[in-house]
């Protein structure tokens, strides 16, 4: 096994707000190998955004607070000072974000904003970050890089903006890359582009990426690890492999549910998870999921502790469900209608 | 750019135009307006005020009566209803001095405005930007006549301290030393009420900024958090401050610092004006006004041009 780049141990992560505390997230672990892709998947609010954000040291504020630990090759970034963190945002670990229409800066030009990121690190003269950023530029697949990149945001479409946001992540060769829900904003034929940019990219510029996401099938490609978040909680964690085609929480069952699929026989209706995720401020007692779960029983009300219930080692998950019993009812739930049809 | 410097040419004609009737008509409207009654004194007849009405041609009908004057206004022989003198002369007269209370005023409220804007929002929430805030607050419900007044009182000349001379104007080219001397009071009696004004708009335009997503960019590629606040957050939040400075600026320019003008006896537009609203004198009045006025339209276009430059996004139609 290779060094670690980045092991995230039992994260929490706490907001004093006005209406009480926030446990936006409440005990993560994992670990990035370089070149690998790790994929976090949940629902709005189910602490993966602010996960990755406090790993670049993105949350820190009077009202937040801290626990756990954070190595990046072994020092905490938590312990970093915000002065000190400006090494690693951008050079180390670069970031792209969910909406490319806002988040680069409307008043300067694409170049010009790369550049700066480049001269933030590097002893590069104008000259030089101009001709990397144009190059970067080629890299994620703009036409005419040379005269684009005199451009300005509004003159890109919204595909276009995505990948020179990508260009700027990768433009000072960070170990990680972590794309906050890249796809979002996209539409599908430009999603699956930007999906296949970034994984290819990883492998030219060496880099392992942490892949935050609401949907599951957008990295079905390129995940080799899944983390399913909900209510601030890791419910299940495996390879890419367990969670699609052993997946033991019902929650991860029903956001399989929720993606249509072509190698399937063809449902009139999606399955949709009824209810609305719980608040951070007042979450229900034992399984955090319970109050949405269709296979609920007694025992839920008592929270199940993020262990390996399978034979797969490193497989884990939260739910107090007999294994034999998930595996003979989840495709009622990922794929209705196909018992029937099969 | 050329299509649109002649639409805004065109405009600013027009606006002239409908400013000059409309001061013209408040004029000759408002009770006791009548500059014949006035000019022929308490004691006059009826024949006396109809042959000055006939001098000055206020007989005619008022579309006639507007455009002569304009017209003279223009040709620079118009003169003053109550002394005779030249309106135009006594505008250019005053510019030296109005400009030189104006610009060193403008770049006071300007750089302060800014700095306690920046602060205060930067420290929001905190002991820096609530003693800012308080001191914002006093600063523009202060009177500007008031603190003319009690500045003269306590720093200048038959007041407690005699830290200043109390008020007047030294021309620049004659005594620079006294020129700046003379107008420290009046450059901060005009400022305040800005400084306040700017420092809170520009707070408020901080704290949106500061959360717009391409901050976060910024701060994700690892640029320092000064770097951060200057090029992005103030950038963007000073947009709307160009517009205020540019028409406050030319209000000011225009002969809008009456009370200052008039408190420290700077005799420039603004104390000519104030001159002839004393004596109802419609002629510096009007050239006032339209002076005024030329500055409000010219600086307005100027904005719209600073704004296509600051914001790329805007092209100048």
């Amino acid at each position: 096994m290779a060094e670690p780049l980045l092991d995230v141990k039992d994260l929490k992560v706490r907001f004093a707000t006005e209406d009480g505390i926030v446990q936006a997230v409440s005990g993560i672990s994992f670990n990035l190998e370089p070149g690998k892709v790790l994929g976090i998947v949940g629902e709005s609010g189910s602490g993966k955004s602010v996960t990755a954000m406090t790993i670049m040291g993105l949350t820190r504020g009077v009202n937040a607070r801290f626990d756990g630990e954070v190595l990046y090759k072994g020092t905490d970034l938590l312990n970093v000072s915000d002065s000190g963190m400006q090494e690693y945002r951008g050079n180390e670990i670069g970031m792209i974000f969910q909406d490319p229409m806002t988040s680069l800066n409307p008043v300067y030009r694409i170049g010009a904003q790369i550049a700066e990121a480049i001269q933030a690190h590097e002893e590069v003269d104008k000259r030089g970050a101009r001709a990397r950023s144009v190059e970067l530029l080629r890299q994620v697949g703009i036409p005419n890089p040379e005269t684009r990149v005199d451009d300005y945001p509004h003159q890109f479409s919204g595909g276009m903006r995505q990948r020179a946001m990508i260009a700027m992540a990768l433009s000072c060769n960070p170990s990680i890359l972590i794309a906050d829900e890249p796809t979002t904003a996209l539409d599908v034929t430009i999603q699956a582009q930007i999906v296949e940019l970034i994984g290819r990219l990883k492998d030219d510029f060496k880099s392992a990426v942490i892949f935050i996401t609401h949907d599951l099938g957008v990295i079905a490609e390129i995940a080799d690890e899944i983390i399913v978040m909900y209510a601030g909680r890791v419910v299940e964690q495996g390879t890419t492999r367990d969670v699609f085609y052993d997946p033991q929480m019902p929650y991860t069952w029903g956001l399989l549910g929720s993606i249509p699929r072509l190698d399937r026989p063809r449902v009139d209706r999606l399955h949709t998870i009824e209810g609305s995720p719980p608040s951070l401020i007042n979450l229900p007692q034992g399984c955090k999921f319970r109050p949405r779960c269709p296979h609920a029983f007694e025992k839920c009300t008592e929270e199940p502790q993020l262990e390996n219930r399978v034979e797969t080692p490193g497989h884990l998950d939260r739910c107090w469900l007999d294994v034999e019993f998930k595996r003979n009812h989840r495709d009622e739930t990922i794929s209705p209608g196909s018992e029937e049809a099969a | 750019m050329v299509a649109f410097l002649i639409r805004r040419f065109v405009g600013m004609i027009l606006v002239l135009i409908a400013v000059s009737f409309i001061v013209y008509l408040i004029f000759i409207v408002i009770p006791g307006g009548d500059p014949a009654q006035r000019i022929a004194g308490r004691v006059a007849t009826p024949a006396n005020i109809a042959s000055i009405k006939h001098e000055l041609g206020l007989d005619q009908n008022i579309f006639v009566q507007w455009f002569k004057m304009v017209k003279s206004l223009l040709s620079g022989t118009l003169v003053s209803y109550y002394n005779q003198t030249n309106v135009v002369q006594q505008i250019k007269q005053g510019i030296p001095a109005t400009f030189s209370l104006c610009i060193g005023a403008g770049l006071i409220w300007l750089f302060f405005g800014v700095l306690v804007g920046t602060i205060s929002a930067i420290r929001a929430g905190r002991v820096a930007d609530r003693f800012i805030t308080a001191l914002a607050l006093i600063g523009i419900s202060l009177p500007v006549a008031w603190l003319g007044l009690v500045l003269l009182y306590l720093f200048a000349d038959d007041g407690l301290n005699t830290w200043f001379p109390p008020g007047g104007y030294v021309p620049l080219t004659q005594d620079p030393i006294q020129w700046a001397y003379h107008l420290i009071l009046p450059w901060l009696t005009l400022a305040v009420l800005f400084i306040g004004f700017y420092g809170r708009v520009l707070r408020s335009n901080i704290l949106d900024t500061i959360n717009e997503d391409f901050v976060r960019t910024a701060k994700a590629k690892g640029l320092s958090s000064q770097r951060i606040i200057v090029k992005h957050v103030l950038r963007a939040s000073l947009i709307p401050i160009v517009t205020l400075f540019g028409l406050d600026f030319a209000a000011v320019l225009g002969g809008g610092a009456i009370i200052t003008e008039t408190v420290y006896n700077v005799q420039g537009v603004g104390w000519y004006a104030a001159q002839a609203i004393g004596q109802q004198d419609l002629p510096p009045l009007m050239g006032v006004t339209l002076y005024g006025a030329a500055f409000i339209v010219v600086f307005s276009t100027l904005i719209d041009i600073a704004y296509a430059y600051l914001d790329p996004r805007i092209r100048l139609t």
